[in-house]
C-alpha cells in the first residue's frame, strides 16, 4: 500500500459518545488526535440510547466518574455548542414493595459522601408529588439533579465539537487492521487511510473486544440489546424520568409529549442491528400501563435498540493496557456509559497525557478479566 | 409437496394478492390472507361497506369490469382460504407475522414459512404552503372519500400535482356532480407528446386517459399544464389555491384541493422481513430488490403489485400470480410454466409503458428547490424545509436516517410514510447529492400505531 500514514499523538477507534468526548477532551488538551469510526459518529449506542443521565443507582465505584460527568453536562452548551435536550428535570426510582423501598434508603446511606440530594418519598406525600403513579408503586427516591437528554443530538455533538476543535475525524471509515512496532500503532483503514500514533484509544463499545484480545486482552465482552418504545405525544404530566427499583422498566416525557419506554431485552439482526423484539414491546406495555394508568390509551409509534457491550460485572473496563504501552481502553459500559460518557473521555486523555486519571478507576480495570488476576482455583 | 410445511401467506387483498391467492387455491394450497381494510378488493377497487348499494358502473367507470372480476374471485375463495380482513401487519420476526384485529384491538402471531407481501401503494406527496389546511387531500384520499363513503371533499373542488390519478379522480369527481374548478397539472403538454410512442404501447389504458380528459374538457373543466403551484390559501380552511403558469401568478377560488404526485409504494413490511433494497431511477426510490418472479433476497418472501413498485391495477394482478407460481415452484409443485413466461413477458412490456408515464408526468424535480424555508415538511412533528436545510448544513448529515435523527423529521405518527419523500427531496438538494445518494428512512416496527392495551393482551402470561 503506498497511502502515506497521517501521523498523531493519539488515535481514537469508535466515535461513540466516549470517544468523542475523549477527541474533545485531547484537543482542548492541546494533543493531536485522529478519530476512526466506522460508520457516523453517534449512530450506534451512543445515539440511540433511552437519554437517562443518572447518577442516581449506580455503583459506588461509579460515583466519582459520574459526579465529573455531572458537571459537564452542566456545561454543555459551552463544551459542544447545544444543551442537546439536557434538562436536570429529576429521576425518581420507584419502590414496589416495602424491600424495594428499604434497598433504596440503604443506597442512599451508602452513597452519602457524594452528594446526590436523594430525597425518599413515600405513602401520602408520594401520592401528592405523583398523582399519575400507578397503584403499584408504594415510593420511591428522587435526585432532583439528575434527568434527561436528547442522545441523539448530544453524541454527534461532541463529534463535531472535536471537530471544530481540530480533531482530525473519518466517518464511515471503519479500522481494518491495528498492528503495533512497539513505538507506534498503525490503524488501516480500506485503501485510502492509515493513521500512525504511539498512543492509540479502543473505544469500539460493543466491538472492542476484538482490538483487546489482539492485544492478549481478551474480556468476556457480550452484546446487548436493550428494548425502546416510544408512544405518539400526550399532553405533558410527568417531569421526572423514572426508573424502578429492581428494574424492568424505565420511563421519561419528552417536551414534545412523546413517552419514551425503555425495559427488556430487543433481538439482535446481525453482529450490528438490533431491533426491539415483541416479547419485549408486549412486556413494556403491560408494566407501562401499570406504572403510568395514563397511557392506558395510548399507542406505540415506534421501536428500535441498539448493540452495546455489557461485561459480567457490569462495570466498564476503563484504564490503560496491561500488556500494551499506549494502548488505552474504554468500552463495555454495560448499558449506562451515556450519562459518564463525558467524564469517560476527559479520564481517556489523561491517561492518554499524563498516563494517570484524576479520578479514581482502579475498579474498571482490565486486570480483573485477565488470567493472572484470576485467584486460587 | 410437503403439505404441512406450505402455509403461505398473502399480505394484502388488492388485485395482486387477491390473484395470488385465487393462483394458490387452484394449485389446492389453502393460504391465509391478510388485509387491513374490512373489505376485499385494495385500493383501486376498494369496496364501500356492506350497506352502500351504489352500483359499480358508478363505482369504478371503466374499471367496473375489472373490479367486479376480482371481487367475485374472491368471494368465491373464502371457503378455501383462511382471510383475516379488518387486520393488519404491524411487525415482523422470524417467522411470525404480528397481526393486530382493528375491531376487537386484539394481536396475534401468524406463522409463515412463505409469504406474498402485496402491500400496495399510497399517494406520493409534496407539500405546498398551506397543505396542512383542512379541506386539502391527497388525491388517493379524495378518491377514497368517493368509493368508500360516497362523499366528496368538497363542494367547489381543486385537482393538483401529476399523474394519471389527477384525471382520474377529477373526472370521477366531476361524474358525481361535484364542481371540478380547475386540474392543474405540473407536467407540460410537451411532456405528454414526449411520452406518446411508449403509452403506444398499451393503447387502452392510453385512450382511457385521454377520454377522461377530452371529457373533461367537454364539460367545461378548466385543465393547466405545467403549472408550478406556491400556496393553499385560506385561514380556518382551504378558500383558494395559487399557481403560476409560467408568466403569471393566478388565484382560484376553491374549498378543498385533492394534490399528489403520483404514487410511492409501501416498502416497510419488506424491509422488516430484511429484504434488500435498490434505487430504482424511474420511481426515484428504493425498492425490495425480486427477481423477474417476484422472489426477494430473503428466501421464502415474495414481492407482487405496487408494494414492490408501481406498475398499476393490472400489473398488480399478473404479479400476484406469478409471485403465486414462483411460490409453488419453489416447493416442489409442478405449475404451468408457460403461463409464468407469458406473465413475465406481460410484465417486462408493461416496463416500456410505465416509462412512457414517468415521462408523461415527470417528478417536478425542482419541487425542493422551490420549497420555501417555512413549508412544513413533516406535519406530525411540524418540522419545516429550512429547519432541514439549516440542519443538513450545521450539522454535515448527509443520509436521511441522520437527519431524522437530528430533527424528528418523519419520527411523527406517520413514520416517514408521507413526509418521507419530500425530506429526502429536500435533503438531497440541500447536500447537492442525488436521492439516491441520501438513502431511505429505515423500517421499524410498529408499520403504524398500535395501542398500548393490545400488545398488553398478547404479553406473555396475560393471554398465553
Ligand atoms: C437502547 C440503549 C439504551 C441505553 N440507555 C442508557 C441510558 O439511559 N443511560 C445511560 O447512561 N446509558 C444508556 N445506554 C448505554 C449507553 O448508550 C452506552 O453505554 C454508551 O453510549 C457507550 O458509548 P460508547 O462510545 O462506548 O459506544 P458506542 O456509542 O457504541 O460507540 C462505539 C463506536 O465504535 C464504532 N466502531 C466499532 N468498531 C469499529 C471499527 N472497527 N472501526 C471504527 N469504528 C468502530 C461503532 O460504529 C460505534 O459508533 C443505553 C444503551 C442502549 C443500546
Ligand atoms: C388511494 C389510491 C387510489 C388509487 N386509485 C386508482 C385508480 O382509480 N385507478 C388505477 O388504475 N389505479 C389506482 N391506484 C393504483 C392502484 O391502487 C394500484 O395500481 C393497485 O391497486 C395495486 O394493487 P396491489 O394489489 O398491488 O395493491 P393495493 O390495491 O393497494 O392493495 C394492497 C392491500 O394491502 C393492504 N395492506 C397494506 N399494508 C398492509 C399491512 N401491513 N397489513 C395488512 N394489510 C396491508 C391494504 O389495506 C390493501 O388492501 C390507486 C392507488 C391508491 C393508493
Amino acid at each position: 500500500m503506498t497511502v502515506k500514514p497521517i501521523q498523531t499523538d493519539v488515535a481514537i477507534m469508535g466515535g461513540g459518545i466516549v470517544g468523542s468526548s475523549a477527541a474533545l477532551a485531547l484537543r482542548r488538551m492541546g494533543m493531536q488526535v485522529v478519530l476512526l469510526e466506522r460508520d457516523l459518529c453517534g449512530s450506534r449506542s451512543s445515539g440511540v440510547n433511552y437519554g437517562g443521565v443518572r447518577r442516581q443507582g449506580r455503583p459506588l465505584s461509579q460515583l466519582p466518574l459520574a459526579q465529573r460527568a455531572h458537571r459537564i453536562w452542566a456545561e454543555l452548551p459551552r463544551l459542544i455548542g447545544t444543551d442537546g435536550e439536557y434538562q436536570r428535570s429529576g429521576h425518581f426510582k420507584i419502590a414496589r414493595s416495602d424491600a424495594d423501598l428499604a434497598a433504596l434508603e440503604q443506597y442512599r446511606t451508602q452513597s452519602q459522601d457524594f452528594d446526590l440530594g436523594l430525597e425518599i418519598l413515600s405513602g401520602s406525600r408520594l401520592h401528592t408529588h405523583c398523582p399519575w403513579l400507578g397503584g403499584k408503586a408504594v415510593g420511591g427516591s428522587l435526585c432532583a439533579e439528575d434527568g434527561q437528554a436528547n442522545p441523539r443530538l448530544v453524541s454527534p455533538a461532541f463529534a463535531l465539537a472535536a471537530q471544530r476543535a481540530g480533531a482530525q475525524i473519518f466517518e464511515r471509515s471503519p479500522v481494518d487492521e491495528v498492528t503495533h512496532d512497539g513505538q507506534l500503532f498503525t490503524l488501516r483503514s480500506g485503501a485510502a487511510l492509515q493513521v500512525q500514533a504511539p498512543m492509540l484509544i479502543n473505544c469500539a463499545g460493543a466491538w472492542a473486544g476484538d482490538l483487546a484480545a489482539q492485544f492478549g486482552e481478551a474480556v468476556p465482552l457480550c452484546a446487548r440489546h436493550p428494548a425502546m418504545a416510544v408512544t405518539e405525544p400526550l399532553p405533558f404530566f410527568m417531569v421526572w424520568s423514572l426508573g424502578v427499583e429492581g428494574g424492568g422498566i424505565y420511563c421519561r416525557q419528552v417536551a414534545r409529549g412523546n413517552l419514551v419506554l425503555g425495559g427488556g431485552s430487543g433481538v439482535a439482526l446481525d453482529a450490528d442491528r438490533a431491533r426491539s423484539g415483541r416479547d419485549a414491546i408486549a412486556a413494556l406495555s403491560v408494566q407501562a400501563v401499570e406504572l403510568l394508568p395514563a397511557l392506558r390509551h395510548a399507542h406505540f409509534i415506534r421501536t428500535w435498540s441498539g448493540t452495546e457491550g455489557y461485561l459480567p460485572d457490569r462495570q466498564p473496563v476503563l484504564g490503560l493496557s496491561q500488556t500494551t504501552p499506549g494502548l488505552i481502553h474504554g468500552f463495555g459500559f454495560s448499558g449506562a456509559g451515556f450519562q459518564i460518557g463525558p467524564a469517560v473521555g476527559e479520564v481517556l486523555a489523561e491517561l492518554a497525557r499524563d498516563g494517570r486519571s484524576s479520578t479514581p478507576i482502579e475498579a474498571f480495570s482490565i486486570e480483573r478479566f485477565l488470567p493472572a488476576h484470576a485467584g486460587p482455583a | 409437496m410437503k403439505k404441512s410445511l406450505l402455509q403461505p401467506v398473502v399480505v394484502g387483498a388488492g388485485p395482486a394478492g387477491v390473484r395470488a391467492a385465487q393462483t394458490l387455491v387452484a394449485y389446492g394450497v389453502r393460504p391465509v390472507v391478510v388485509d387491513e381494510a374490512p373489505r376485499a378488493g385494495g385500493q383501486i377497487y376498494r369496496r364501500p361497506p356492506s350497506n352502500f348499494k351504489r352500483p359499480a358502473q358508478t363505482l369504478y367507470g371503466f374499471e367496473a369490469a375489472r373490479a367486479l372480476a376480482v371481487h367475485s374471485t374472491f368471494d368465491t375463495l373464502t371457503n378455501q382460504i383462511d382471510y383475516r380482513p379488518d387486520s393488519l401487519v404491524w411487525n415482523a420476526q422470524s417467522g411470525l407475522l404480528d397481526v393486530l384485529h382493528g375491531p376487537t384491538q386484539t394481536t396475534q402471531r401468524l406463522p409463515y414459512q412463505q409469504l406474498i407481501v402485496a402491500t400496495g401503494a399510497t399517494d406520493r406527496v409534496l407539500p405546498i404552503p398551506g397543505w396542512t389546511l383542512p379541506g386539502v387531500y391527497t388525491l388517493g384520499g379524495a378518491q377514497v372519500a368517493l368509493k368508500f363513503q360516497g362523499c366528496a371533499i368538497g363542494r367547489q373542488v381543486v385537482f393538483m400535482g401529476t399523474g394519471p390519478l389527477l384525471y382520474l379522480v377529477a373526472y370521477q369527481y366531476a361524474k358525481a356532480g361535484v364542481n371540478v374548478a380547475a386540474v392543474l397539472d405540473t407536467a407540460r403538454l410537451s411532456d405528454q407528446l414526449s411520452a406518446m410512442p411508449a403509452l403506444l404501447t398499451q393503447p387502452a389504458v392510453l385512450f382511457k386517459g385521454m377520454y377522461y380528459v377530452a371529457w373533461l374538457r367537454a364539460q367545461g373543466v378548466v385543465l393547466h399544464s405545467g403549472v408550478r403551484p406556491l400556496h393553499v390559501l385560506g385561514q380556518t380552511r382551504v378558500q383558494a389555491v395559487v399557481w403560476h403558469d409560467g408568466e403569471k401568478e393566478l388565484t382560484l377560488a376553491c374549498d378543498a384541493i385533492g394534490f399528489g404526485y403520483a404514487l410511492r409504494s409501501e416498502t416497510q413490511l419488506a424491509d422488516l422481513l430484511g429484504c434488500q433494497f435498490a434505487f430504482d431511477p424511474l420511481q426515484r426510490s428504493h425498492l425490495p430488490e425480486r427477481d423477474g418472479a417476484g422472489r426477494a433476497s430473503v428466501a421464502g418472501v415474495y414481492l407482487a403489485g405496487d408494494g414492490a413498485g408501481i406498475m398499476g391495477a393490472d400489473a398488480a394482478e399478473w404479479a400476484g400470480e406469478l409471485a403465486a407460481l414462483a411460490l409453488l415452484t419453489d416447493n416442489g409443485v409442478a405449475v404451468d410454466s408457460a403461463r409464468a413466461r407469458v406473465l413475465e413477458q406481460k410484465l417486462r412490456q408493461l416496463r416500456r409503458f410505465r416509462t412512457g408515464l414517468e415521462r408523461a408526468f415527470p417528478f417536478p424535480q425542482n419541487w425542493a428547490a422551490q420549497a420555501p424555508d417555512d413549508l412544513v415538511v413533516c406535519r406530525c412533528e411540524n418540522i419545516t424545509a429550512g429547519e432541514l436545510r439549516r440542519t443538513a448544513q450545521t450539522s454535515g448529515a448527509d443520509e436521511l436516517n441522520r437527519l431524522k435523527a437530528l430533527t424528528r423529521v418523519g419520527m411523527g405518527r406517520c413514520q416517514g410514510r408521507i413526509c418521507g419523500v419530500a425530506a429526502a427531496e429536500i435533503l438531497a438538494q440541500a447536500t447537492g447529492q442525488s436521492v439516491e445518494q441520501v438513502g431511505r428512512l429505515r423500517g421499524q416496527a410498529p408499520i403504524k400505531p398500535i395501542p398500548i392495551h393490545l400488545v398488553h393482551a398478547s404479553a406473555p402470561g396475560v393471554n398465553a
